[in-house]
């Protein structure tokens, strides 16, 4: 308990959460501070190749561990199976949520928040505890199995809508060949291929200047959050929020013993309790958008942007980091 | 100057659209078209921006092309089940154009 209290107070008042939050404040308060589009999606592109290159010359560094198929296989798992659990407590939780708008937003819990991932991996390097540089391939594993359990639960119910124009090729090239997903993944083989030698020469470019973009993105997230939740107000009913609050705790929970059952170190853990606890709002809202036009995306939105994303970043991954912690410990 | 009647056709649609979109009408005979960023607007779902975005999912274009007055009826025809679960809107204006033989 004295760790997670620890963790959190150390977390709320980093620089990187309270940038958040004062997005999330200028937001709320109608402020007229804005990110143009051009840099926000620079930033995250230089997050992700970051991110991407330090997993790949980590294992680089360590050699090739025969447990990142295992971690990849465990993550794919979670991700095809907790789309189910979502769908099931939201339509529990929340019995007018339709078929359709449940299945959507079981997408995006099902798969992951890679902004959540880099804020852990920031949390755990300031902390000290290790984790397998292959957890980025579980990430980018993760993305994509969600989607197709979604569409599952959606056409189920003989509630595809569809555009009616063959979205087929057009919805697995947003799945599969999303820029963050080729950006992560191009990114974490060029760090397993450059090595040691190729961390060495991007070090300055991607270590140092690290924590202050990731604290000036969270600042353009927190906006783009408190943007969601004035949003919210007429889409968002309580029982909604609760489920937003609970889904990702039932996640973590999963994540905690896939990754215990792997044997992963006490920050492998934290990552695939974080990836199971986090809803995507890149990737799959823009695949839901072209397999599910009828499905409504400010429910969706609402939920991962302005209800699960600032739950995880300030209290989650304290908790998911002193809970990892005392399962590798133990 | 030598001006043409034409027909100026104006999509404003999901960005996730733009591909599908381009290739409806590419497969209709209208071969040019402009595609432009949207910055924001305001519909039935109340006002958005595309300011701080990183995902596709909340993003809008604006597509615009001219076609000749007898292709319009199969344009709209191939366009409609692309759009009709979408958010966006399709309006069509009169014009007129120079140098015809291009479109």
């Amino acid at each position: 308990m004295d760790l997670i209290l620890t963790l959190a107070g150390q977390n709320l008042l980093s620089p990187v959460i309270l940038f958040f939050a004062l997005g999330v404040a200028a937001a709320l308060a109608r402020s007229d501070l804005s990110f143009p589009e051009a840099i926000a999606k620079g930033m995250s592109l230089y997050l992700l190749f970051a991110i991407g290159f330090k997993g790949g010359a980590s294992v680089a560094s360590h050699g090739m561990d025969p447990g990142l198929v295992l971690a990849v296989l465990g993550g794919v798992v979670l991700s095809f199976a907790l789309p189910f659990v979502a769908y099931g407590l939201l339509r529990a939780m929340a019995p007018r949520v339709s078929v359709l708008d449940a299945a959507a937003v079981a997408g995006h819990y099902g798969s992951i928040s890679i902004v959540t991932f880099v804020a852990l991996s920031a949390m755990l390097t300031a902390q000290g505890i290790p984790a397998e540089g292959y957890m980025i391939a579980v990430a980018a594993a993760m993305e994509a199995p969600a989607i197709v359990s979604a569409l599952w639960l959606a056409t189920r119910g003989g509630k595809s809508g569809g555009t009616g124009g063959a979205p087929g090729t057009e919805l697995w090239r947003e799945i599969l060949l999303n820029g963050s997903i080729v950006l992560l993944l191009g990114s974490f083989f060029i760090g397993v291929i450059s090595g040691e030698r190729g961390m060495a020469d991007l070090e300055p470019f991607i270590v140092t200047p690290f924590k202050g973009v990731l604290a000036l993105f969270l600042l353009d997230m927190g906006l783009v959050a408190g943007r969601e939740l004035r949003a919210a107000r007429g889409v968002v009913t309580l029982r909604i929020v609760g489920f937003g609050l609970s889904m990702p705790l039932i996640g973590a929970a999963a994540g905690l013993g896939m990754g215990a059952l792997l044997g992963l170190s006490a920050g492998g853990i934290a990552a695939l309790t974080t990836l199971a606890a986090s809803a995507s709002y890149i990737a799959v809202p823009a695949a839901m958008r072209v397999a599910l036009p009828r499905a409504n995306p400010a429910l969706y939105l609402s939920l991962a942007l302005g209800i699960t994303f600032p739950f995880n970043l300030t209290l989650g991954l304290p908790l998911y980091v002193a809970l990892a912690s005392a399962i590798a410990g133990g | 100057m030598d001006m043409k009647q034409a027909k100026r056709v104006e999509i404003i649609i999901e960005a996730v659209m733009e591909r599908r979109v381009g290739q409806v009408l590419t497969e209709a005979g209208v071969t040019g078209f402009t595609m432009l960023p949207v910055l924001g607007g305001s519909g039935r779902s109340g006002h958005w921006t595309r300011e701080g975005g990183v995902g596709r999912a909340s993003g809008m274009i604006a597509v615009i092309c001219l076609c000749a007055p007898h292709r319009l009826d199969r344009l709209l025809d191939a366009l409609f089940p692309v759009l009709t679960d979408h958010i966006g809107v399709v309006s069509v204006t009169d014009t007129q154009i120079l140098r015809a033989e291009r479109f």
